[in-house]
């Protein structure tokens, strides 16, 4: 390579290399596909180009097109190896994810660099989809950023099972053992969070390192005698991959029926977790009709036996009623089929997510529209679920969801595939949301459900928590008043006595009270037990108009109450 | 075969240590079958481009596996700019036959007629001419839905960029700021009447697993891939194939190198490189020491910082 490394060559052709052995070592080497995450400027694409750079993967017109450039001043950028967009290296920033790939003698690499921006979550979350691992960079100057916490969130709903926290620009804190020691504490406190709000537990490492000058990144440095762990390559070269589901209730979505003659029908497909052998017996969902295996018809020849991953096409011994969407599964292991589940959603869409707009589901090899309704959304910033029936681009919740037709499903902790969908806008054809099954529910809407209701639930259904609101006002600004909130499916109440305890007692059940005084002709509205009072002119129309505004400004209302 | 009996659903526990490790190859090949027949179970009209080069064999070999034992149930289309290799257009239509499938074959012939070539216009403008435009027009004279290219994310950085299902609006215009979602294997084939879906199959395989997969399943490829003594014009470290007349230089004579070319192209854009590869295992450990990307052989990608986002915006592969 043009540049001095320093270290030796990973793919040495000397004179002893022999072809054959190589090709023979490349046959056992396996896939992990991994995502970087983190806040801008964090480090993100320095540190894929440093790995790419430092395991000779880069050519050496890459390397030429790159020198000098960038905003790493005498270093080479090594971020402008992937930011591969004219847009990007103008602005020094990634906007779209960049796949790149690398190869030890170990293992090869998929790696989706991903871009930090809130505004480009959604291909942050593109790039985490499927991957085994990501790394989450956090700026040691800086510490946990909220970036952080929402890339980690996404990583952990998407199911990632290794979450590497790389603790970066070491360099500019003096290797400081402290530094990397609070920011893990405060990374776990939010992981444990992240665990219990998501149904995952991904296994979480630390490592501190600096992307620019390549310390612990592909091999353990000197500067931190402190740090006892793998650097970041040989970690990666040493976690579990996906693949190794096999052993998982076989599932095969299918996804194309072949027929070339009257006397062939062969089911095809992608095995997407488990083992099928030839005679076993299958069952078709959601139908429920069952048959055997007959054959495992590949180009290469027919098989006895398929595992997950690989691409198959069955033939079954009875002729039966089998289309694109159904699912195969083994007699005995059939997954729940329904109409209605729970599920997390990630929105990346500019339009918001609007119960009344029709989506249309894809799920494994099918499309179905269905029916969105929030449960609540998932505040990252403080750690808690808000009430709300809208999801705005880039925020996250949990909804419900009813499809049109019955669908066969998992939750999405069990299996990857049957348990992930994304939401169409059916008139824009955008894709809107990603969503990860929580739980299946039963499809009997007037089955008992004898769980106590909460005062989240009361306040997604009411759109709006329980508040007093103290209204001076003439009497038919207070009637028209309380009109309008009515109408706007409001749950208003108006103590007919000024009992002083009365209006607490309700507002704290939920409803939004309303006490009224006759306040001749100025209006002024004081909400809960803020001291501020607004003041409010012109007529009936106006002023009521006005009042609503408020409520919605001071997030009393949930504005889509507007439309209901 | 582990036959199962008496109708029993228990299948014996298999040894982990003979399933755990699929290899890469296998991997790649299943996620692109997948992809195959996703495309042609959701699209009115696919098509498949087939540019005859190793990328290109690799997609119609898992193209007949995907639909194995039935025919490939798309066309394929080859936009020819009149500079292909001999070689290279033998090779498609036999290679057309052999696998029984559909050829379609389009030409910017107004442009050809005129005289384009890379001499007289620059690079940009004759690919923009011979490639771009015949491609958008061949797309829409069949209202094709949706266009597979054998395009791989590791050739290029803005192709590092690419969805394997890349929307294309109305004009065929690849607008990278604005890409769809893609999220786990779940594709988004919904586009509106006039708009398209170029779909990568081969997004994730890398060069090298090109070659390993071609060696391994032993797929048939020019033969200009293979080092042999070839006519070349020698100017410096380049060697430019004598294939049309108007690359010499006035005076220029052939001399007979031993070489190849490690990507097809049109041959006044593409240089060969001096070569003893004559076998797979050598054009593989060939591929180890090179220090150069296969695209620094080609003209096309050098005019400018950045040409290859600019022609695949303007509705390139
Ligand atoms: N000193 C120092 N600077 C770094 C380090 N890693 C990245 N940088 C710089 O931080 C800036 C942002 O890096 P970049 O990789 O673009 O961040 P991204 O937005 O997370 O992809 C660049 O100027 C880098 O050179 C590091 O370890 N040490
Ligand atoms: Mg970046």
């Amino acid at each position: 390579m043009a540049c001095a490394l320093t270290q030796p060559d990973l793919h040495d052709v000397g004179t002893d290399f022999s072809i054959d052995a190589f090709l023979e070592r490349e046959r056992e080497k396996d896939l992990l596909r991994f995502s970087t995450a983190g806040s801008v400027d964090d480090g993100k694409s320095t540190l894929i180009g440093r790995l790419l750079y430092d395991t000779q993967s880069v050519y050496d017109d890459q390397v030429l097109s790159i020198r000098g450039k960038g905003t790493a001043g005498p270093q080479l950028d090594f971020a402008l190896l992937t930011d591969g967009l004219r847009a990007e290296r103008e602005q020094g920033i990634t906007i779209d994810v960049a796949y790149r790939y690398f190869s030890t003698p170990r293992r090869k690499f998929i790696i989706a660099d991903t871009p930090g921006h809130e505004q480009y979550t959604r291909n942050m979350a593109t790039g985490a989809s499927t991957a085994d691992a990501a790394i989450v960079l956090v700026d040691a100057r800086k510490g946990v950023l909220p970036q952080s916490r929402r890339h980690a969130y996404i990583a952990t709903l998407l199911g990632v099972r290794h979450i590497i926290v790389a603790v970066n620009k070491m360099d500019l804190v003096d290797y400081d053992a402290e530094t990397f020691a609070s920011i893990r504490s405060e990374f776990e406190s939010f992981a444990r969070y992240a665990a219990a709000e998501s149904g995952h537990t991904p296994e979480l490492h630390f490592i501190p390192v600096s992307a620019l000058l390549g310390v612990n990144v592909v091999r353990v440095s000197d500067e931190t005698p402190w740090y006892d762990g793998p650097a970041l390559l040989e970690l990666l070269e040493s976690l579990p991959t996906t693949v190794g589901s096999e052993i998982a209730p076989f599932r095969l979505p299918i996804q194309h029926v072949i027929r070339p003659h009257q006397g062939f029908r062969g089911f095809a497909g992608q095995i997407a977790s488990g083992t099928i052998r030839v005679g076993d017996p299958v069952t078709v969902l959601p139908s429920g009709r069952t048959s055997r295996v007959e054959r495992i018809v590949t180009y290469d020849g027919d098989l006895d036996v398929a595992h997950a991953p690989l691409s198959v096409t069955l033939t079954l011994e009875d002729e039966l009623d089998i289309s694109r969407g159904d699912l195969l599964t083994l007699a005995g292991e059939e997954t729940r089929v329904a109409r209605r589940f729970a599920a997390s959603l990630v929105w990346m869409d500019g339009r918001s997510l609007d119960a009344s707009r029709r989506y249309l589901l894809k799920h494994t090899s099918q499309t179905v529209p269905a029916e969105v309704r929030l449960r609540h959304r998932v505040d990252l910033e403080q750690s808690i679920r808000e009430p709300g029936r809208v999801l705005e681009m880039n925020t996250i919740g949990v909804a419900e969801i009813e499809t049109r037709r019955p669908i066969a499903l998992e939750q999405y902790r069990e299996n990857r595939t049957l348990g992930a969908f994304v939401l169409i806008d059916a008139e824009t054809n955008a894709t809107a949301g990603a969503g990860m099954v929580r739980e299946v529910l039963t499809d009997d809407a007037s089955a008992v459900d004898a769980r106590p209701v909460t005062a989240l639930e009361r306040a997604t259904r009411w759109g709006h928590a329980g508040v007093v609101l103290r209204l001076k006002a003439p009497s038919s600004v207070a009637n028209a008043f309380e009109r309008a909130l009515l109408k706007a499916g409001v749950f208003v109440v108006r103590p007919p006595d000024d009992d002083p305890t009365t209006p607490g007692v309700l507002a704290a059940a939920g409803a939004l009270v309303l006490v009224a005084e006759e306040g001749g002709h100025s209006i002024s509205l004081r909400i809960g037990s803020s001291r501020a009072e607004s003041l409010i002119h012109g007529e009936t129309t106006k002023a009521v108009a006005s009042l609503l505004r408020l409520l919605r400004e001071s997030n009393v209302l949930h504005h889509q109450e507007r439309t209901r | 075969m582990l036959p199962t009996e008496n109708g029993s659903t228990y299948s014996p526990p298999i040894p982990l240590s003979s399933l755990q490790r699929v290899s890469h190859l296998r991997l790649l090949e299943a996620e692109s079958i997948h992809i195959l027949r996703e495309v042609a179970s959701e699209f009115e009209r696919p098509v498949m481009l087939y540019s005859i080069g190793k990328d290109s064999s690799v997609m119609l070999r898992l193209a007949q596996k995907a639909f194995f034992p039935g025919p490939i149930p798309f066309p394929l289309l080859h936009i020819d700019t009149g500079f292909k290799f001999q070689e290279m257009l033998a090779f498609r239509d036999a290679m057309a036959r052999a696998v029984g499938a559909e050829l379609l074959v389009w030409r910017n012939e107004p442009a050809i007629a005129a005289g384009t070539n890379p001499i007289v216009l620059d690079t940009k403008r004759c690919c923009g001419l011979l490639k771009t435009q015949a491609l958008l027009d061949a797309l829409k004279h069949y209202g094709f839905d949706a266009a597979f290219g054998g395009a791989r994310r590791d050739e290029e950085k803005s192709r590092a960029k690419e969805r394997i299902f890349s929307f294309r609006d109305g004009a065929g215009q690849w607008d990278p700021k604005n890409q769809r979602p893609e999220l786990w294997n779940l594709y988004n084939s919904r586009v509106h009447p006039g708009e398209s879906i170029r779909v990568f199959p081969l997004s994730n395989w890398t060069e090298m697993d090109v070659w390993q997969y071609i060696h391994e399943e032993e797929i048939p490829i020019v033969d200009l891939y293979f080092a042999k003594p070839r006519p070349m014009y020698v100017r410096g470290e380049a060697l430019l194939p004598v294939e049309q007349a108007f690359v010499a230089r006035l005076g220029e004579k052939p001399q007979m190198v031993r070489s190849r070319l490690r990507s097809l192209g049109c041959s006044p854009c593409t240089g060969a490189i001096r070569s003893d590869a004559d076998t797979l295992p050598k054009i593989i450990g060939e591929l180890l020491s090179f220090r150069s990307s296969e695209r620094a052989n080609r003209v096309i990608d050098h005019d400018q910082e950045g040409s290859m986002e600019i022609k695949k915006r303007e509705g390139y592969f």
